[in-house]
């Protein structure tokens, strides 16, 4: 029918890039991330899904080229 | 209590919405008939539908629920995601499957009309489709209050946003578009609330500080210092752990009767597995949704562990806002720690995976309702199958979208319903909660002694529910204040906590039926022959093996080796 990987895929790659750039912007507002106890989880977390939208992405493209 | 949320945190929410309702979009066109629109075609990789599975028990209420009774009762919450889950998950995987699917029932009401008769299917799929309605009702309640509360959003405005997303993704695509989403709304769960539970145990300075902080707190209630950090350490006594429960009514209570009727009958998760596209496939579904539920505790639960030991240091500033009846809202625990920990960004992220887990319980009941409300009552009471079979699957499709809206509505309405009458939604939902243990014990004789007749198990299903409610109407919880938490007939006995009582409910459904399913068989005679019940009953179907060439990982039996040993592990490492 389709493959759900594409949907996940997309979406947590825009989602991903989204919060990475605003981790970067916001990188030297210290207290905004007073509360995470100084860490930029924004980037972490967003780097982190961009990683796990990219690998769906690729592992459906890689199942269709298989197919 | 106020979450501000900013800009980029409405853009992700907004990126999400779009996802789903484009994912059913998508599938529109897929939707020829009823089986595709109903069953998703039986089309679903395990995997897929493994997943899904998970999904749809983690509604809203349960993740709000969950962490909040981390809170109070420490790991011992642990227990409803290992014991009170696991071993039914296995069993329904290796022994009820085969039966379920091969059945070629399409809902659990439909498998009791086929292996007892149509008025046990009448009498479970009207209660069930009563039950689905009300609990999408009073967990949308639950989460347009929240998003009044705590983002200030309009409470009728989140009502119907939310109703009607779920409504456009599942009256376009179906159980497939309910399925796929949940699949897409697990990972947003996890990966929202991933980096809540990385900051907080940071913050108290992991595990072993975690249990430094508690030990003072645990001291000053009267329990032992680990009370809240262990499991089964202290289950000998009911009055030696938060929870208030001994291990008999745990094991059995929990682990058995509560845990094998939801997991094993209830057709809202069961429908998942039916959605898989083979037999070893459906086997695989549970099993491969239990790898990811063990792990969901150090999700929700830890984090609201975390928050006990929040709350007892002032230096923190966490405080958990009071409910109108003078306790802790303890419901509000998850989106506490949300606004303490999460920056604007992530703190969107963490509030979308709020939405999407109520968005993945209400999916849940809407495409189990609207299955059961095509095939169990309208297709056998109003208009039976003809013989065009096309034009059949055309009508049953307008019907199951109708359906759809319709079970919808009704939600909206109870969620109003409760909204003025909160009191009488509890109660309601407690009552309709008592159907799946007596279900449970009808279900696993009929596949497991062949003799069992229809007008047992209608009569041990019934009164099963009626000897349920009587316990609940005349026991009550130490401290109940309304006439909901039972004592409604009179006060025969008190139990020291809520759930013992919930416990003893479900033993007592469960011994009833099974006592009276069990005696009245012997009165009365088999009307099915023995070829009539061949796919249902475990004896007189033949065993083949067809999966002998596959890997370990990928049979079923081999699966369930590897949940039930991380499972051992797991209960022993947090004993």
């Amino acid at each position: 029918m389709v493959d759900i990987r594409i949907p996940i895929g997309l979406m947590f790659t825009i989602i991903g890039t989204l919060i990475t750039i605003f981790g970067f912007v916001t990188i030297s507002n210290t207290e905004m991330y007073h509360k995470s106890l100084g860490i930029n989880v924004n980037i972490i977390m967003g780097i982190l899904m961009l990683i796990f939208g990219l690998i769906m992405l690729f592992y459906a493209l890689w199942k269709k080229k298989k197919a | 209590m106020r979450v501000d949320l900013s800009w980029i945190d409405y853009l992700i929410m907004i990126i999400y919405f779009l996802f789903v309702l484009g994912i059913g979009w998508f599938l529109r066109k897929f939707m020829k008939n009823a089986n595709a629109f109903l069953e998703a075609g039986r089309s679903m990789p395990a995997w897929v539908a493994g997943l899904a599975f998970i999904s749809t028990n983690l509604g809203a209420l349960e993740v709000m629920g969950m962490t909040g009774s981390g809170m109070k009762y420490g790991m011992l919450t642990t227990h409803f995601y290992w014991i009170g889950a696991i071993p039914a998950m296995i069993f329904l995987a290796l022994f009820m499957m085969p039966f379920y699917y091969g059945s070629k029932a399409r809902s659990v009401p439909e498998f009791l009309k086929l292996r007892y008769d149509e008025k046990t299917r009448g009498l479970n799929a009207i209660l069930f489709a009563l039950m689905t309605v009300l609990a999408s009702g009073i967990s949308m309640y639950a989460l347009a209050l929240l998003m009044e509360n705590v983002l200030g959003w309009d409470f009728n405005l989140s009502l119907w946003i939310s109703a009607l997303i779920v409504l456009g993704y599942t009256y376009l695509g179906g159980l497939s578009s309910a399925i796929y989403n949940e699949v897409l709304q697990f990972f947003i769960i996890v990966i929202g609330l991933l980096p809540l539970v990385f900051l907080a145990l940071k913050d108290v300075g992991g595990w072993i500080g975690l249990k430094a902080q508690l030990a003072p707190i645990a001291i000053s209630k009267g329990y032992a210092a680990d009370a809240y950090t262990s499991t089964w350490m202290y289950s000998g006594h009911a009055s030696a752990n938060p929870l208030g429960v001994e291990w008999f009514g745990i094991l059995f209570g929990l682990g058995f009767v509560l845990s094998f009727g939801y997991w094993c009958t209830n057709f809202l998760i069961v429908q998942r597995a039916f959605a898989a596209e083979s037999k070893a496939a459906a086997r695989k579904v549970p099993l491969i949704g239990a790898l990811p539920k063990m792990f969901i505790p150090f999700l929700i639960i830890v984090p609201g562990i975390i928050a006990l030991a929040l709350s007892h240091d002032p230096g923190k500033g966490f405080v958990i806002p009071a409910d109108p009846g003078g306790g802790l809202n303890y419901n509000l625990t998850i989106i506490m720690l949300l606004k303490q920990y999460l920056p604007t960004g992530v703190l969107g992220l963490g509030i979308t995976a709020l939405l999407a887990s109520f968005m993945s319980g209400m999916a849940g009941n809407v495409s189990a309702f609207n299955t059961v409300w095509t095939y169990d009552i309208y297709q056998s009471y109003i208009r039976p199958r003809t013989s065009d079979e096309e034009g059949d699957g055309k009508h049953y499709l307008k019907v199951g979208r109708i359906a759809t809206v319709f079970g919808i509505l009704l939600s909206i309405a109870s969620a109003y319903i409760a909204s003025k009458f909160g009191n009488i939604m509890d109660f309601l939902q407690t009552i309709f909660s008592l159907i799946n243990a007596p279900l449970f014990a009808v279900i696993f004789l009929g596949m497991f002694w062949k003799r069992t007749t229809g007008h047992a198990a209608f009569t041990g299903l019934l009164l099963g529910f009626l000897l349920a409610l009587l316990h609940h109407g005349l026991t009550i919880p130490a401290g109940a204040t309304s006439l909901v938490k039972g004592g409604w007939i009179a006060t025969l006995h008190t139990y020291p906590v809520e759930m013992a009582q919930n416990f003893w409910t479900a033993i007592i459904a469960f011994g009833v039926s099974t006592t009276v399913t069990i005696g009245l068989t012997f009165l009365t005679k088999q009307k099915k022959s023995d070829e009539e019940l061949t796919g249902l009953v475990y004896s007189l179907t033949p065993r083949t093996i067809v999966d002998k060439d596959l890997p370990w990982y990928q049979r079923p039996v081999g699966l369930a080796i590897l949940v039930s040993v991380i499972f051992l592990v797991l209960t022993i490492l947090f004993w």
